[in-house]
């Protein structure tokens, strides 16, 4: 029911263009597909994708430096490292700042836990430090106590810091609270977030900028209110700081604690310093160390690539991308081992897989069915049992060393070594592998037609000429679904080199497990995921580019 | 060229038996000689047998008894690939993953020729099947017919002197596959190759052969030239099978004078040739062929017998009509005749008068 006009497209019978109204027809059925897959689509992309997509994205992600320790990153931009000294006063203050909340927050162990990744030693130094940075500025509290015992009053602090709305709530906040209170009923609402007062910022920048991480983290940690807590000791620090530098900044305040301001400005020339950086050396001398300084700043971008360098060992450094120490390589190794083992557990298939396939696919029925079955036998029993199983023949005290001892092919004081190691990781995997490469290679036999190879005989090739002209090369396509495969499991295979890998037999999985589970440094497996995730990704390319995907066929 | 002495025969089947299972016989007692140059076809419903000797000349299956002989040397021990015998597969089997031109070379490389020599053979195979053009494409890339020349151009190549084919053209459309039987025709005849041809389809069987071979139930029924197989069918299961036929159930009255007289089932007496019909009493079928009966009367030739016929179908079919009738009980006896200026044309439920000479009218076992 078409029509062509002169030169226009074709048109369906209602006049409307062809290819729209087709389009309009198979919308309604690509609908109903999509109708049909939804559920399953949104389920893996739910429960599966994206838990992965950001289980790697955690292979880049490393905002916790310069969340923890936000001055301190600041502060290091310029230090460059070079003459192999740590930093100065200046980035011992910003440190203390940030070490105070991060310590008072709990995140420093975090952190330490984190950069120990990096650099051995820094989780014990952090957490040594913790414990040690509220005594940073207690001098100055003292001082600034002798001067005015104002100074040790929180009412004090909140008139000077506080902005007045804040104030006003905040006396609103109390007295519902003891209203409350006293009709014996719950009171949930939290105080008011404290609110800095305008121009204090400017006035005393250093003390208004601690001065607020310490009342929103006292109000967040503990629950408590800055009208009631005495400030850390290293306000006191800031305070000195920013008043040594700024002595007209009584002017900025009015009342008492102008007063106050104007009376400490003038005092704190003769007032006695201490330097931070002496204070955090005596906490633990480790700070000393260049090297933790340029860990610090190696890794204090948002996003790093230093879980990656180390996945390939190299490691990030101040000065740049440097080899990992010799004692510490491992990872290429295990790249190495797992692809070699896994290209020997794919050859090993083919070699003992290919026989049986051609057998499967040429015997009569009746005995090819039983075939099968015992092929898929190991299918239906459980890998554990299996791997468990391969313990039991191949150990030093096991069934195939007794016999070799009995026949007299092994002395009893020197039997093989077969398991928990290389040897008896393949020999495992090769089993438990074999019928993915099995059942590809029967399915992709069994449509080559027996003329084929009569026909190569009557033109006159031998068995062998016939088997590799014309039959071996149509079950290619058989191999390369097994090769996929197999190699593809093999290479994140985890548990049977878990149990029968010994030291020597491991694959890269399970250092990943291990990282996942023991080390928690989910950064560094999710770098080692991506990586292998690549690696087959590029060899599944490489094989597409050399045999062509459309070439494998599973049946 | 046709020859039934086992001393000067190309290929000869002596004796052979062949079973699959050890109970019965697939192939019972054949005994075949073949001449040089001699284009046999083995023709026979399904499971008769035909392919399976065939399948033991090419020596994929092993004779279970008797021997075959090829060229006066017994073949029975040599290898398949030892016979040189060309073979065109029923699926063509042009190795997918070669080219047409590398198909072709398959049996000249094996056969270590040097890569001019290969060449030149295997363009002179593909003009001989007029494909000379097509030595680049794959297998997949030609159609039906073109890949059933290729098969037969591979088969050709390394020039074998004899030349197995099993149902070659059985899955080409009717048109073309005429086309081809005249073609393979042609080629074996220039070549002066031995075929032997296995096919179910008599029409291509009566075409190309010099001597066809009816296969049922494991043995030869009837080893003729195409038309000695026509008219002179030795059983009724020969005159079934090849061509239409049309039969007539009764009983022998006697036999003289080579000639039978055999009493139908309604009590009419016609005259016949006997075939294998022996002694009066026995029970025979007695087959014409539809083109021998004549039902113009002024076209019946001097000593035809004449029967009584009710007219149940008449068909037009262009060249020829084809008239069903009722005769003598049988209601399927079809007469077919030449769409001539004055033929007659019958209608349905006319009482006519059909006949027929004597000697088109062969007495075979019931």
């Amino acid at each position: 029911m078409t029509e062509t006009t002169q030169d226009g497209p074709m048109l369906a019978a209602d006049g409307t263009p062809l290819k729209k109204s087709l389009r309009r027809a198979l919308r309604a059925q690509k609908l109903r597909a999509l109708g049909l897959i939804a559920p399953l689509l949104i389920f893996v992309l739910i429960s599966f994708v994206a838990p992965i997509v950001d289980m790697l994205f955690r292979s880049v992600e490393n905002q916790i430096v310069s969340d923890t320790l936000p001055r301190t990153v600041v502060a290091l931009r310029d230090w460059d490292g070079e003459g192999g000294e740590a930093p100065g006063d200046e980035i011992f203050k910003a440190l203390t700042y940030d070490f105070i909340v991060a310590a008072e927050r709990k995140e420093h162990t975090r952190l330490g836990s984190r950069l120990n990744y990096e650099m051995t030693g820094i989780s014990s130094l952090f957490r040594k430090s913790g414990r040690r940075v509220d005594d940073i500025g207690e001098d100055y509290l003292d001082q600034f106590k002798d001067l005015n015992d104002a100074w040790e009053e929180p009412a004090t602090w909140v008139a000077m810091m506080a902005s007045e709305g804040w104030v006003a709530d905040q006396v609103a906040w109390s007295e519902a609270r003891a209203a409350a209170k006293s009709a014996d009923q719950d009171f949930e609402t939290p105080e008011p977030a404290f609110a800095l007062r305008p121009g204090v910022a400017k006035a005393l920048p250093e003390t208004a900028d601690i001065y607020s991480a310490f009342a929103r983290t006292i109000q967040t940690q503990d629950e408590d209110s800055p009208t009631e807590e005495e400030p850390w000791n290293p306000v006191y620090m800031a305070l000195f700081n920013d008043l040594a530098s700024n002595p007209d900044a009584a002017s900025a305040f009015s009342g008492d604690v102008a007063a106050l301001l104007s009376e400490a400005a003038a005092a704190v020339g003769n007032f006695e310093t201490i330097s931070p950086k002496d204070a955090f050396l005596d906490a633990d001398e480790d700070w000393g160390d260049p090297m933790v300084w340029s860990t610090i700043k190696a890794f204090a971008p948002s996003y790093t690539s230093g879980y990656f360098l180390s996945a390939v060992d190299l490691q990030l450094t101040a000065s740049g991308v440097q080899p990992q120490d010799e004692d510490q390589q491992i990872y290429m190794l295990l790249f190495k081992r797992t692809l070699f083992m896994s290209l020997m557990i794919m050859f090993s298939c083919i070699l003992l897989g290919y026989p049986i396939a051609f057998l499967l696919s040429n015997l009569p029925m009746r005995q090819s069915s039983l075939l099968l079955i015992l092929v898929l036998l190991p299918f239906w029993t459980s890998l554990l049992v299996r791997t468990s199983s391969w313990k039991v023949l191949l150990q030093q005290q096991g069934v195939i060393n007794d016999i070799l001892v009995w026949i007299g092919l092994v002395a009893d004081d020197n039997r093989l070594v077969m398991i928990n190691n290389q040897f008896g990781t393949i020999v495992a995997m090769t089993h438990i592998l074999l019928p993915f490469m099995i059942l590809p290679l029967y399915s992709v036999m069994k449509t080559i037609p027996p003329s084929y190879v009569r026909a190569a005989k009557s033109l006159g090739a031998t068995d062998w000429t016939a088997f590799w002209r014309v039959y071996f090369p149509q079950s290619v396509p058989g191999i390369g679904a097994g090769c996929i495969l197999v190699f593809i499991l093999a290479i994140g295979y985890y548990i049977t080199p878990e149990l029968v890998g010994g030291t020597t037999g491991t694959f890269i999985s399970n250092r990943i497990a291990y990282h996942i589970s023991s080390s928690l440094n989910w950064g560094l497996a999710a770098a080692l995921g991506t990586i292998l995730l690549a690696v087959v990704l590029i060899l599944y390319w490489v094989y597409d580019r050399i045999v062509g995907i459309d070439n494998v066929s599973l049946g | 060229m046709p020859t039934d002495s086992k001393a000067d025969g190309f290929v000869v089947f002596d004796h052979v038996q062949k079973s699959y299972d050890g109970d019965t016989l697939v192939v019972k007692d054949l005994n075949l000689n073949i001449g040089k140059g001699e284009f046999l076809t083995m023709l026979g419903p399904s499971g008769s047998g035909k392919t399976t000797c065939l399948m033991m000349l090419a020596g994929f299956e092993t004779a279970t008894h008797g021997e075959i002989l090829l060229d006066g040397k017994p073949i029975n021990n040599i290898a398949p690939h030892k016979r040189g015998i060309g073979m065109v597969f029923q699926n063509y089997a042009l190795f997918p993953h070669m080219t047409v031109a590398e198909n072709l070379a398959f049996p000249l490389e094996v056969r270590k020729m040097g890569k001019s020599v290969r060449e030149e053979k295997v363009q002179r195979a593909l003009d001989m099947v007029q494909m000379g053009s097509f030595g680049g494409r794959r297998p997949a890339q030609l159609s039906g017919g073109q890949q059933q020349r290729i098969a037969l151009a591979r088969a050709l190549v390394f020039e074998p002197e004899l030349v197995l084919m099993d149902e070659p053209l059985g899955a080409l459309d009717k048109q073309l596959r005429e086309h081809m039987q005249f073609e393979i025709k042609r080629i074996a005849d220039n070549l002066g190759i031995t075929v032997v041809y296995v096919t179910h389809d008599q029409t291509e069987a009566l075409t190309m052969s010099d001597r066809v071979a009816v296969f049922d139930d494991g043995r030869i029924q009837q080893l003729a030239p195409p038309d000695q197989l026509y008219e002179k069918p030795e059983n009724s299961f020969v005159a079934q099978f090849i061509g239409e036929n049309n039969t007539l159930e009764g009983v022998v009255e006697s036999i003289k004078d080579g000639t039978a007289l055999v009493k139908l089932d309604n009590g009419e007496l016609i005259d016949t040739v006997p075939v294998n019909v022996s002694a009066a009493g026995e029970r025979t079928k007695v087959s014409i062929r539809p083109e021998r009966v004549e039902y113009n009367k002024e076209r019946l030739q001097e000593g035809a017998h004449t029967l009584k016929a009710e007219v149940l179908e008449f068909i037009y079919m262009g060249d020829i009509f084809r008239t069903r009738l009722r005769v003598a009980g049988n209601e399927d006896f079809v007469v077919k005749t030449r769409n001539a200026p004055d033929q007659v044309r019958l209608k349905p439920g006319e009482t006519i008068e059909i006949g027929w000479l004597p000697e088109d009218c062969r007495a075979l076992d019931a």
